[in-house]
């Protein structure tokens, strides 16, 4: 019995022996978003990847994991992931002659820490049916009274809004941007709540005329059967296009420091960059590439070409704390 | 001399599991000393009340929610006769089957704005915006308590109805022979003799319902666990959010307390009652469909309605949602949760028996320690256990690195960090079952088996084990479920490649599209249903 429960036991905790030619990757993003790029990878270089996908407490994780971590790589969904790895000291550089080529160097760490891998834009979506287009729109323009009860976000916790509030902390100072923010609340159609796509929808029936929300939420949207109609009702609007540019967020990769498969997890990295997997996360994820002359999606270019904000993200995340401060402060969710 | 000997060892043995369950935590709260408590400062100075308040609320609406469901059904089921009686008893466990990270989402995407329910009122009355009509909005903490109450009131059915048909049946047809009416004797001889139990329930339930993040963060209610997430994710500051997590203890430790209370001076042993309890009172006529009418309402509120979505989904979405990998992850999933179940009995069978043999003082305490995880949120108690065991995983690294040994993270990396993180979160589910059914085994068969000559271990074995039969089939089945819907920690601890139905099903309904998840989210349902079947039968069969 007892000799039963122990082959139960190591048959139960032994995990698969890994092979020599694999890189393992904790994922921010979910793996469905990431697998045909993976597939890819293992097709060209028959390296396989191993990926564990949670939302919440990789960093975490990997911290506590130490230098027995098995993570080769950490994909993030946003900017300040990244540079949290880097502030823990979880990163090691990521010395690439073709990530170097490939990538913009407003689009990665300048020690090397960190690479992005993909744009999106901190859109403003509003109703073709009782707004229409709004090409001179501001970020600011959001706080304007005249949108009393017609504007919809996500909670202004979320990494996207959280870096468009410190992007206007960085632009404007703390104590303008907080008006600001108690303005954008005071013009809230409901409490803060779903996700981007739900802001859509809603604008779409009518409970909101304006909603915050990230480009490649919009292509997604056009793809899906169910969901296209929402997409159709607004437009998708690129703010301060007459001023600063528009809010960038990333999605993004680091080499953990104790990285047991670097070369391969370096591979990855580069072919991340390169214009196959690029084409990909702009064709199928509906994401603006990082390399540049990349093509984009159909869609994603019949959007038109605009303005980004050139401000870096390593100035914005010096502001995401006083953002999350502030947040609490207005009691923007509650 | 010998008796003494064995019962140090029991009492030894207590406290390992009782220490060893709390090591998560222990470690957690060390933490919240270190570093600084800006942070903490700051949520204290903004939102930190509204949280408190948000989660008291919580805990009070979903217990009183649940009572006013689980109660009078438990009770109709146990003590009347009327149309369907026989299959609402177990049918209106199958909600327990039923994630509330599913529930909420299927109702948000009913009974939303823009959801199809509105949309046809609005397109009935001509309704043109949200202000020519008032409708109830789910993502509310009302909506929160609501839906939270629709899959956790199986609990305190199940707990109460136990309870009822081990009353003594004398009192209630005393009761019935003094011309009191069914609800008279209902208010006035059941609710006061189930006490015991129904507090019992409404504990389990109220740390279920205070670990909750999956719901509230869908519903945009901000609760003190919102509060753990945003300071730890958020602000970075593991350590305020240790300290709030000491909170949220304290509120626990408060609820167990005034369990306790509610339980002192009270002991109820079994009585074997050949009576069928059913017969008590026979319905008739308008009450008869009354009752029949307030389970079935319960019952699609609960279970056939957010089955019936999901099933729907599963048609129009069924080739995106389909995947053939279906059956691994189920397979892991019941794996895990046999695994896990097991455990959990055997551990706090011990703990109880010890309790039971105890004449230590704090005889309590080895149970209370252990069942302290349950009230942590998930991602928090996954982090806890990643606490120790990394920590013990390096250790054990440096000691075998002479040797030229590298194991590397054999305990924190593999399915074993998984499983005992749910083994420390569910532990309470399995010591409350157990505990009541250990509780209403008369000393007098413990004496006896003694004075013939019998020790501790053969009197738990020959004595205690055939009559806890019942209460570790329940005990098992409630931690097999939990263990099929648990989501936060599966999604974190969980080794490379491994996918639990749960975190499959998460992957998209984190981006909000459950749609394509939906085949499993069934058989999320499907799977907990199994054990829900056998054990109810093997119930059965004992009554009979």
């Amino acid at each position: 019995m007892r000799k039963k429960a122990l082959v139960l036991l190591t048959a139960l905790l032994s995990t698969p022996v890994f092979a020599a030619d694999v890189v393992n990757i904790y994922s921010f993003r979910q793996p469905f978003l990431i697998k045909p790029i993976l597939d890819d990878f293992t097709k060209q270089t028959g390296i396989k990847t191993n990926v564990v996908f949670a939302k919440k407490g990789l960093i975490e994780r990997v911290k506590r994991e130490g230098k027995h971590s098995k993570a080769d790589l950490v994909l993030t969904s946003n900017f300040s992931a990244l540079i949290q790895l880097e502030d823990l000291n979880l990163t090691q550089k990521i010395q690439s002659d073709v990530v170097s080529a490939n990538v913009p160097s407003t689009f990665r760490d300048s020690d090397g820490q960190w690479v992005a891998l993909t744009k999106r834009v901190r859109n403003v979506y509003s109703s073709k049916e009782r707004v229409g287009a709004l090409p001179e729109l501001t970020y600011e323009d959001l706080a304007d009274p005249k949108y009393k009860g017609k504007l919809c976000t996500r909670s202004g916790k979320h990494p996207y809004n959280l870096g468009l509030v410190a992007s206007m902390i960085a632009h404007h100072g703390e104590a303008e941007a907080k008006q600001w923010l108690e303005g954008v609340k005071a013009n809230l159609a409901r409490k803060p709540q779903g996700n981007d796509r739900a802001q859509v929808k809603a604008v779409k029936e009518g409970l909101c005329d304006i909603a915050l929300g990230n480009s490649y939420y919009f292509g997604k949207m056009m793809q899906d059967e169910q969901q296209k109609s929402w997409a159709e009702a607004v437009h998708i609007n690129f703010p301060n296009q007459t001023n600063r540019g528009s809010h960038i967020n990333v999605s993004g990769v680091v080499m953990t420091k104790y990285a047991k498969n670097p070369e391969n997890a370096l591979k990855l990295i580069e072919y991340m960059t390169d214009n196959k997997a690029q084409n990909m996360y702009a064709s199928v994820n509906m994401e603006y590439p990082v390399k540049n002359g990349v093509e984009l999606s159909e869609m994603v270019a019949s959007w038109g070409e605009f303005k980004e904000d050139s401000l870096s993200l390593d100035e914005i995340s010096k502001y995401r704390p006083a953002a999350l401060k502030l947040i609490d402060e207005v009691k923007f969710d509650l | 001399m010998h008796v003494k000997f064995s019962l140090s060892r029991w009492q030894l043995l207590a406290w390992l599991i009782g220490l060893l369950l709390v090591t998560p935590l222990g470690f957690l709260l060390f933490e919240s000393l270190q570093g600084d408590s800006d942070v903490f400062q700051h949520l204290f100075d903004t939102v930190l009340w509204d949280y408190t308040r948000n989660t008291l609320l919580l805990i009070l609406g979903v217990g009183l929610l649940s009572c006013v469901i689980a109660l009078p059904l438990a009770w109709l089921t146990a003590y009347c006769d009327f149309p369907g009686r026989k299959q609402f008893e177990w049918a209106l466990m199958l909600p327990l089957a039923m994630p509330t990270y599913l529930i909420a989402y299927v109702y948000t995407d009913l009974l939303d704005y823009a959801g199809p329910v509105q949309i046809a009122l609005r397109e009935w009355f001509g309704w043109q915006s949200p202000d020519d009509y008032w409708f109830f909005d789910i993502r509310t903490l009302t909506g929160a308590i609501v839906m939270i109450a629709l899959v956790l009131y199986p609990y305190l059915f199940l707990i109460f109805k136990t309870a009822l048909r081990e009353q003594s049946f004398k009192l209630v047809q005393a009761s019935q022979l003094m011309g009191l009416s069914p609800i008279q004797s209902f208010l006035r001889v059941s609710l006061p003799l189930g006490r015991g139990a129904i507090v019992a329930g409404i504990t389990l339930i109220s740390m279920e319902a205070m670990a909750d993040f999956a719901t509230v963060n869908y519903f945009a209610v901000s609760t003190l666990t919102t509060a753990v997430y945003d300071t730890w994710l958020g602000y970075y500051s593991l350590t305020a959010a240790a300290k709030i997590s000491g909170i949220m203890l304290l509120i626990l430790f408060l609820t167990i307390m005034v369990e306790r209370f509610s339980r002192r001076n009270q002991a109820v042993y079994e009585r074997q009652s050949s009576v069928n309890s059913a017969t008590l009172y026979r319905l008739k006529g308008g009450a008869a469909w009354a009752a029949s009418l307030a389970c079935t309402v319960v019952l699609v509120l609960a279970f056939i309605l957010p089955v019936g979505v999901l099933v729907k989904y599963a048609v129009v979405y069924a080739d995106e949602a389909w995947n053939g990998a279906f059956f691994s992850y189920a397979w892991q999933s019941f794996k895990v949760a046999i695994v896990v179940s097991l455990v959990t009995i055997l551990l706090s069978l011990l703990v109880l028996f010890y309790q039971r043999i105890a004449k230590h003082a704090y005889p309590l305490l080895p149970g209370r320690l252990a069942s302290t995880g349950y009230a942590l949120p998930g991602t928090v108690l996954a982090i806890a256990v990643l606490l120790p065991l990394t920590q013990l995983d390096d250790a054990l690294n440096n000691w075998l690195e002479p040797f030229g040994l590298s194991p590397g993270l054999l305990l924190s990396g593999t399915l074993f960090a998984m499983i005992f993180a749910y083994v420390v979160r569910f532990y309470a589910i399995a010591h409350g079952a157990l505990e009541s059914s250990f509780l209403r085994i008369s000393p007098s068969l413990d004496m006896a088996s003694q004075s013939m000559g019998k020790g501790p271990l053969q009197t738990l074995r020959k004595v205690h084990l055939p009559l806890l039969k019942r209460g570790i089939l329940t005990a098992g089945l409630l931690v097999f479920i939990e263990c099929m819907k648990e989501l936060p920690a599966a999604l974190l601890l969980r080794p490379f490649n491994f996918e639990t139905l749960a975190t499959h099903v998460f992957q998209y309904v984190s981006d909000e599209q459950l749609e394509l998840a939906s085949i499993s989210a069934l058989l999320i349902v499907l799977v907990g249903l199994i054990p829900l079947y056998f054990v109810n039968r093997s119930m059965e069969q004992h009554h009979s």
